[in-house]
């Protein structure tokens, strides 16, 4: 019972805030709804084992990066008159339709009990508790060159950024 | 009574990563559009940790690590790209973005 309590008021949190997410007019709102996907998401990965990553969930999504977002939002304003005309004909009902139709058959498969996704085996009985100190065993043992290509991947990112969004006009005539 | 199994994750996951496609469609902010891009992420990672806990195996925590820090990189250079984009154009529609048209 609260097993099913812990995962359903997650999920349907997580669903809502997608939608905010897809729908609201505001940005801000928009990020506001994104934050709520992101938080549920990491209660969903503690009911899981994954405390770890839940909580680096937190820190990296919910914190970093939608800083990020609503920097960048305050930055170049709410863009509030987004344009409503479609440049392909029908576009937004065409899509709004198949994806509606999507989305209430994969309702529909989950409270129906006949169907089961192939999974091959059937769930493990015991339990691995993703902490960090078995995270940090695996990563800097069996993924140690992927460990090593994200840390030049994250240098090449910052510096990327950094280049990007540095306005090389308005600092030469400031000087 | 209602046992949640593996396929409720599975299910939830591909609901979210449906709606994330279907925002990426319906919308023309290039930073609403970065958000789906976030939610479609997100539920690939929660197939992840389904899967982990499900073979009782931590290499999927670890994947959904690795996920996490592309999806940060790539937050950073799309967001600066819409910056620089914005400071062009005055808008961040993706409609407008047509400089390179023969």
């Amino acid at each position: 019972m609260v097993e099913a309590l812990l995962f359903f008021a997650p999920a349907s949190l997580i669903i809502i805030g997608a939608l905010i997410v897809i729908f609201a007019r505001n940005p801000v709102h928009n990020a506001m709804g994104l934050v709520m996907t992101l938080v549920s998401l990491a209660i969903i990965y503690i009911t899981l084992n994954a405390t770890f990553v839940a909580m680096v969930q937190m820190l990296v999504y919910a914190g970093a990066v939608m800083t990020l977002f609503l920097f960048v939002i305050m930055m170049i304003g709410v863009d509030k008159k987004e344009q409503s005309t479609d440049s392909i004909k029908g576009q937004t009902f065409l899509v709004s339709g198949v994806f509606l139709i999507l989305i209430s058959l994969l309702a529909y498969v989950a409270v129906s009990s006949d169907f089961t996704w192939d999974l091959w085996f059937p769930p493990v009985e015991y339990d691995v508790e993703g902490t960090p100190q078995l995270i940090a065993g695996v990563l800097f043992t069996d993924w140690i060159l992927p460990f090593e290509i994200i840390s030049i991947l994250l240098i090449v990112a910052t510096a990327a950024a950094i280049a990007l969004a540095y306005d090389i006009k308005k600092r030469s005539s400031n000087a | 009574m209602l046992e949640v199994t593996t396929d409720w994750y599975l299910t939830l996951a591909a609901m979210l990563f449906a709606i994330g496609f279907m925002g990426m469609m319906i919308r023309k902010n290039a930073l609403i559009m970065f958000m789906c891009i976030e939610l479609m992420l997100n539920a690939v990672n929660l197939t992840f940790i389904s899967a982990s806990k499900h073979f009782g195996q931590i290499d999927g925590q670890v994947f959904v690590f690795f996920v996490l820090v592309v999806a940060a990189a790539e937050v950073v250079v799309g967001l600066a790209i819409i910056v620089s984009i914005f400071r062009k154009q005055s808008s961040a529609s993706v409609d407008v973005l047509n400089v390179s048209r023969g």
